[in-house]
């Protein structure tokens, strides 16, 4: 019987397991050798700090670091900004009929891949694109602009990438906050800020917490908005990755640098649930 | 004597809805005013209006003289304890205590002092650090009642607050209510559809019934002379028999049943011979095995069916002879009463002073 219970057990967890070491820990662990060897001049391969060290003596990588977290906490930031609205308007605002409806339409845009909701950005905005021709149109530009290539065009194509994992996470706390007590705060004296502050916004963190997470680290690991609508100007650290990787050829290096990446997710991910004083297990609730 | 309370022809319609008709009351300095009516007879609508929480379609409510028309909730000198009494969890009591305090503006120092202050008056000295979930349910009844009356508002609103809780704390809770009241003076104003909270803690207590206010009375007039059949029903229990008038004059009439039993009963207001009558008799009212010299008495004879013992507040369910109206008739624990079985045959007495006659209404409950 027992002997049955862990068969089972095996057998279920096994295709799990086996996913997670053959996908996941193997190449990792092949990444880590990797980022630590360094070829010699004689052409030999050795054990080295020279990958990571590279990246500190050269300042166009770690600044594009620097950048890069910066922008990722930035994007987080402004998607719980603009999220939290939205998610306290489906939850208490609209009549619960709609409630669903509206959830999917905040779904729906990502039935399409990334790719192509990229590509509609561009559309609209590139120097020929629909929102030039208007303003052309109505006279209120004489000639057109380039919106493209900025590196706040970036920001709003990873914000609107990452909204929906910012949204879902929130109407899930808030569909648990009663409204009483926002009714109570209100009777007690407190306006609208001091309701945001004192009563909803404590009563979501662990939501708001674990949305910016994956926020912060989908958008940290994203590829192809930077590189499509940032441009040329606005360098995204996983582009240096693709560089070492696919243009220079040097593995050893662009696997020290998935590394440094890896870390410093890691680090962020950490401060941020030191701050709002939550842990890893509640949040992930 | 200041009225802290007016509330002048006060409607709310909820589309084609109307949840609250026309209501008109005023409540004193210092009293204990209930509204009591069934669930879904508009009684919460009519608090969150005098809170502000909903704005009254037509009328106006005025708070110590001041018309409230436009004034949002967090302006108004009433402070609201809800059903679930809406404590913030994600603070601790004197947190709790000192939001409007704080929302207010006062000074650190003052805050400190108030919280104190507030806690011992509601018994709970010491217990600022706590947490909202570590304390028992009349802990947190009591913690709700502080963080409003730190305040010190004109009015305070209550909202079923007792219903959660059970029985035997609910019965403490009334009592302790009414002695805060009483202590603090503070004038509080209480929705319920539990008729013995409204009975036990009030000054006046306003019934309620599909938006209206079917009377407006103390405790012991609202028992004893109720104005409508609704109250007669709503307020106590009742006997109910329907009947016709035979004769009468400006004080007295004489019934017959529409089980065949004759009665004679005091009326409240003119009826004229023929005239479709409910006659209310209360449980208590009505005498077993009276003194056979008894004067002015109904007398007639029933077989008990039942005996329903609770107490101080045991019944009879009986049946009266040949007739299949059901019957409750106090029963006494001073044993004198003890030989009565079920299928006994039993004679029955009220005084004609006891019955209340109505008109037959159209809606009954």
């Amino acid at each position: 019987m027992k002997n049955q219970k862990r068969w089972g057990l095996f057998f279920f967890l096994a295709p799990v397991v086996l996913w997670l070491f053959v996908m996941i820990v193997l190449p990792h662990i092949d990444l880590l050798v990797m980022s630590f060897r360094l070829e010699n001049d004689e052409g030999q391969m050795m054990w080295s700090l020279g990958n990571y060290l590279n990246f500190f003596e050269e300042p166009i990588y770690w600044l594009t670091f620097v950048r890069t977290a910066l922008y990722s906490i930035l994007v987080t930031f402004l998607t719980f900004v603009i999220a939290l609205p939205v998610a306290f308007y489906i939850t208490k605002v609209v009549n619960p009929k709609y409630q669903g409806f509206l959830l999917v339409l905040l779904l729906l845009p990502f039935w399409v891949s990334e790719l192509v909701r990229v590509y509609g950005w561009m559309i609209l905005l590139r120097e020929s694109g629909v929102i030039n021709h208007f303003l052309l149109k109505l006279g209120i530009l004489n000639q057109p602009i380039e919106m493209l290539y900025r590196d706040s065009t970036m920001i709003l194509g990873l914000v609107y990438t990452s909204m929906l994992f910012m949204v879902v996470p929130i109407v899930s706390v808030l569909d648990s906050l009663d409204n009483s007590l926002i009714e109570a705060a209100y009777d007690l004296g407190a306006n609208m800020w001091t309701i945001l502050f004192k009563i909803i916004i404590p009563h979501a963190t662990p939501g708001i917490v674990s949305g910016s997470i994956v926020v912060f680290m989908l958008t940290l690991g994203n590829y192809l908005t930077p590189n499509l609508m940032g441009g040329k100007n606005s360098l995204w650290f996983t582009e240096q990755i693709y560089n070492q990787f696919i243009a220079s050829f040097n593995w050893n290096q662009g696997s020290a640098f998935g590394f440094l990446l890896l870390v410093l997710s890691s680090i962020v991910v950490w401060l941020g649930l030191k701050l709002t004083r939550q842990n890893l297990k509640k949040v992930v609730q | 004597m200041q009225i802290d309370l007016a509330v002048k022809d006060v409607s709310k319609n909820f589309d084609d809805f109307v949840a609250v008709d026309n209501v008109s009351f005023e409540v004193a300095d210092g009293s204990f005013f209930s509204i009591l009516g069934p669930s879904g007879c508009g009684k919460t609508t009519l608090l969150r209006m005098i809170a502000g929480l909903t704005e009254p379609s037509a009328g106006t409510i005025e708070i110590r003289g001041k018309s409230m028309r436009g004034i949002p909730p967090n302006k108004r000198p009433v402070n609201l304890i809800f059903q679930h009494l809406a404590l913030f969890p994600m603070m601790n009591v004197g947190e709790n205590i000192a939001f409007g305090l704080r929302r207010r503006g006062d000074a650190k120092a003052t805050i400190i002092n108030k919280v104190k202050t507030i806690l011992e008056r509601v018994e709970l000295t010491g217990f600022d650090d706590k947490k909202v979930d570590q304390l028992s349910g009349g802990q947190k009844q009591r913690v709700a009642i502080a963080r409003c009356l730190v305040l010190e508002p004109a009015v305070l609103l209550l909202d079923e607050p007792l219903g959660a809780l059970d029985l035997k704390l609910r019965e403490q809770m009334k009592v302790e209510l009414k002695k805060l009241q009483a202590k603090i003076g503070t004038t509080f104003v209480y929705i319920t559809h539990d008729q013995s909270e409204a009975l036990v803690m009030s000054d006046h207590v306003a019934v309620m019934n599909q938006g209206v206010f079917e009377q407006i009375d103390t405790p012991q007039n609202l028992y004893n002379s109720p104005d409508t059949p609704f109250v007669a029903q709503f307020v106590g229990d009742n006997n109910t028999w329907s009947g016709r008038i035979r004769q009468c004059d400006q004080k007295v009439a004489e019934i017959e049943t529409n089980d065949g039993r004759l009665f004679r009963t005091k009326i409240q207001q003119q009826l004229q011979s023929g005239d479709e009558v409910d006659l209310f008799l209360r449980p208590e009212a009505m005498l077993i095995e009276p003194d056979a010299d008894l004067a002015n008495l109904n007398r007639f004879e029933v077989i008990v069916k039942d005996l329903l013992f609770d107490g101080a507040n045991s019944r009879l369910l009986a049946n009266p002879l040949d007739a299949d109206t059901e019957l409750l008739i106090a029963l006494p624990q001073t044993h004198q009463y003890d030989y009565i079985q079920k299928n006994d045959k039993i004679e029955i007495g009220w005084d004609e002073q006891s019955g209340i006659c109505f008109p037959r209404s159209q809606k009954m409950p």
